[in-house]
């Protein structure tokens, strides 16, 4: 779809859970875009980056009629609001489930994921066990979490994909990723159920199923980003 | 619906509270908490994985973290809008929100907490924070043009700090950046603002304490 007949355009990469969920809202509410693939992981930015996002040089951008929106969990709030005829809404209309919504995203960003990428760092047993023994807890936390939002529905937003639901399942690929890696179940039958079948539904749901990505895809990806990255300090300490 | 807002005389994320509801004409009941003595009990039961101030209880139910519950309370008591009607603005004024609390507050910190030569490098990226903020007002009187709004509450009440910041990072706000110094004075006619902010010579001294008891000075 070019860029003048639909003027939305998506700066991302595949392998980002911050763009995969802006694909996945833009598919909910059936916005064509042009998606331009950036090298995020470099310090190289395009120029075009640099240009939709100055402040942060980070993707995704989502540029609407020559404007540019970023930072992931405004976006989602922009389409919400800008498309909100088109398809289901992303957030609550309640303000008391809209704040809920809106809080239970930033821990999931700020709080539970980032423990992730604790784990990847940590090399002693010991503190190993307390970061899993963290992310456990907090998979239990998501799980009430998605009784009292999904009220016995598919989705924490019910019959359909919410804020939460993008959120939390644009880390699908890396939970399956650190999973594989480790031997851990992070959404499994004895301590999540609700969590477990709710995570095989959305990768299945038309909008999400095309953007996620494969577990071992990603992990190729992230080889490769490790090695690039080795590359570019080797050539900065060379200049 | 009874308004509760579990508060702290000395936060700016308090503060912002205090400003929006006295924006939108809402009565509430204010429940200090002493921060230096202990968490009371009601904050551990509404705020169980943060338990920090402010949180917004609404008929009983909490509302944590203060850029959400101004965003509540501008959703649940329409008028005045605190946020931009059209959408792009919208996005605008949470961006620059969502900026503010990652840097504004956590940068001032490392001024007041830092040590030899951690201040200067956190006085020069404070400035760079206050430039790029100071870029976002341009030459409007408010963030969002004419009328004080979102953007305006969100930033304007962590200036209750600057006093301290300036103290121990050796600048003035006013030097550096005066449009932002001159939106201050605007924001501070306001009666809601000037009402709700905490006295910056006390916050002061409460910092000089804090430093004492993490061993700075």
């Amino acid at each position: 779809m070019s860029r003048v007949i639909s003027g939305v355009e998506l700066l991302g990469a595949w392998a980002s859970p911050y763009s995969i969920r802006v694909q996945i809202a833009l598919n909910l509410k059936s916005i064509p875009y042009e998606f331009t693939e950036e090298k995020f992981y470099t310090s190289n930015k395009s120029a075009r980056l640099l240009e939709a996002n100055p402040i942060h040089k980070k993707i995704p951008v989502l540029i609407h009629d020559s404007k540019p929106i970023s930072e992931s969990l405004i976006i989602l709030q922009y389409i919400d609001e800008k498309w909100s005829c088109n398809g289901p809404s992303i957030l609550p209309s309640d303000p008391y489930d809209r704040a809920m919504a809106r809080f239970w995203a930033a821990y999931v960003d700020d709080k539970w994921f980032p423990a992730f990428k604790e784990l990847e760092k940590a090399s002693r047993d010991e503190d190993r066990g307390a970061i899993i023994e963290r992310i456990h807890e907090g998979a239990m936390l998501l799980e009430e979490t998605f009784v009292k939002c999904s009220k016995l529905k598919a989705y924490f937003g019910g019959d359909s994909l919410g804020y939460i639901d993008l959120v939390l399942g644009s880390y699908l690929g890396f939970i399956e990723l650190t999973e594989s890696a480790t031997g851990l179940k992070i959404f499994e039958e004895m301590r999540t159920p609700r969590l477990a079948r709710w995570a095989q539904r959305l990768s299945l749901d038309d909008a999400a199923k095309d953007v996620l990505p494969d577990a071992q895809k990603l992990f190729e990806f992230y080889m490769m980003v490790r090695e690039s990255q080795k590359l570019e300090q080797i050539n900065f300490l060379l200049r | 619906m009874p308004v509760k807002v579990l508060d702290f005389w000395g936060s700016p994320f308090a503060a912002r509270v205090r400003v929006a509801l006295a924006e939108k004409g809402v009565s509430y009941e204010s429940k200090e908490e002493d921060l230096l003595v202990g968490k009371s009990d009601l904050l551990l039961q509404s705020n169980p994985i943060y338990g920090k101030v402010p949180v917004l209880l609404h008929d009983d139910k909490p509302v944590l973290e203060s850029s959400n519950i101004v965003y509540y309370i501008d959703e649940t008591w329409p008028n005045p809008q605190l946020l931009p009607a059209c959408s792009y603005g919208r996005s605008r004024a949470r961006f620059w929100t969502d900026f503010i609390d990652k840097k504004v507050y956590d940068v001032g910190r490392n001024i007041w907490m830092g040590k030899g030569d951690e201040v200067e490098a956190a006085k020069d990226e404070f400035i760079d924070v206050l430039k790029k903020l100071e870029g976002a007002l341009g030459d409007r009187e408010y963030y969002a043009g004419d009328q004080f709004g979102f953007l305006d509450i969100i930033f304007v009440s962590l200036s209750c700090w600057f006093p301290t910041y300036e103290k121990y990072g050796g600048f003035m706000v006013e030097e550096e950046t005066p449009t932002i110094a001159a939106w201050l004075k605007r924001c501070y006619s306001r009666e809601t603002v000037a009402k709700s902010m905490p006295d910056s010579q006390r916050v002061i001294e409460f910092v000089g304490m804090m430093r004492k008891m993490h061993g700075i000075e």
